[in-house]
């Protein structure tokens, strides 16, 4: 089976986020109102052959851990869908 | 025999002559190694010099740090041997984890590329040796994403065993507590943001980087 894996990688709480915060700034500045935080990070979207959902995801999470995401300053959110 | 000194060239490296001329500056000898060499047999210390390593995609340093002499590289330090990652090179080992903690982009998103005043904190490592504590050098700053970062926990480690090497007098990227170079527990794997090979001439400006290169060699003569 092919699965599409989404790997969102994110900073982790309490890491500094200088490109959130500058977009985070520059948005009132463009009119946008009622902007109460903006928070950066990635999207990766891998497909990939597995016998099921269950390793699929493992699959992904293995990869994000080891390559897409450092685990030193960010974490990542993965959701599995088959193709 | 002159001490022999390993200069690691990955794709997108762009310092590796700088390092070369600088350690031939010290009388040592120098010798470029490829990132898909395996070995390094014959050579004194290792410099993993600066650059985009791959690009630099995904993160500086996430991708170089899986070329095939980064085997040899982690060997090579944990044998005791001395090893010095100069900007993109204390970011790949960082990546590899020969070194803890990470380099963010820097605060205000500016990339810097100007001359900084350092302090050195600790002598204990391999490129400060010869340095004294507390003195101050003038080496220049070249980098996007120089701003260390790493947990409270790490960074109480550090400072409990003498491994912050040097220190910003002033911040310029908003890296914790100042730190503009760090070492591993033994002292022999080094990696700072600022280019010592670039201040290795009054005519570049700055000689204070030859007392943090002497001290490399003085390390590796050692052996």
């Amino acid at each position: 089976m092919r699965y599409n894996a989404r790997v969102e990688v994110r900073l982790r709480p309490g890491i500094a986020d200088p490109e959130g915060a500058t977009i985070e700034r520059a948005l009132p500045a463009l009119g946008f109102d009622g902007i109460a935080s903006v928070k950066t990070g990635r999207c990766f979207n891998v497909e990939l052959d597995a016998s099921d959902l269950e390793a699929a995801r493992s699959h992904a999470a293995a990869l994000a851990d080891r390559l897409l995401a450092n685990p030193v300053i960010e974490e990542s959110i993965i959701e599995v869908t088959p193709l | 025999m002159a001490t022999t000194v390993g200069v690691v060239v990955f794709p997108g490296t762009n310092c590796e002559y700088d390092a070369v001329q600088a350690m031939e500056t010290l009388g040592a000898q120098a010798r470029l190694v490829f990132h898909s060499e395996t070995s390094l047999s014959g050579l004194d210390a290792i410099i993993l010099p600066g650059g985009f390593a791959h690009g630099d995609y995904l993160r500086p340093g996430a991708l170089a740090r899986f070329s095939p002499i980064m085997d040899a590289v982690s060997r090579f330090a944990a044998e005791g041997g001395p090893v010095v990652g100069i900007c993109n090179g204390f970011q790949v080992l960082c990546e590899a984890n020969l070194l803890p903690g990470a380099l963010q982009k820097n605060r205000g998103l500016t990339f810097l590329c100007k001359p900084a005043t350092l302090e050195v904190v600790s002598t204990r490592s391999v490129i400060t040796r010869n340095a004294t504590r507390g003195q101050h050098l003038n080496i220049p700053i070249n980098h996007f994403s120089g701003s260390y970062t790493c947990s409270i926990e790490t960074l109480r480690e550090l400072r409990d065993q003498d491994r912050v090497v040097v220190r910003y007098v002033e911040n310029p990227n908003g890296s914790l507590d100042d730190i503009a170079g760090i070492s591993n527990e033994a002292g022999n794997v080094v990696g700072l943001m600022p280019h010592p090979e670039r201040a290795s001439s009054e005519l570049l400006g700055s000689a204070d980087g030859l007392v943090l290169l002497s001290s490399l060699l003085a390390a590796a003569s050692v052996g």
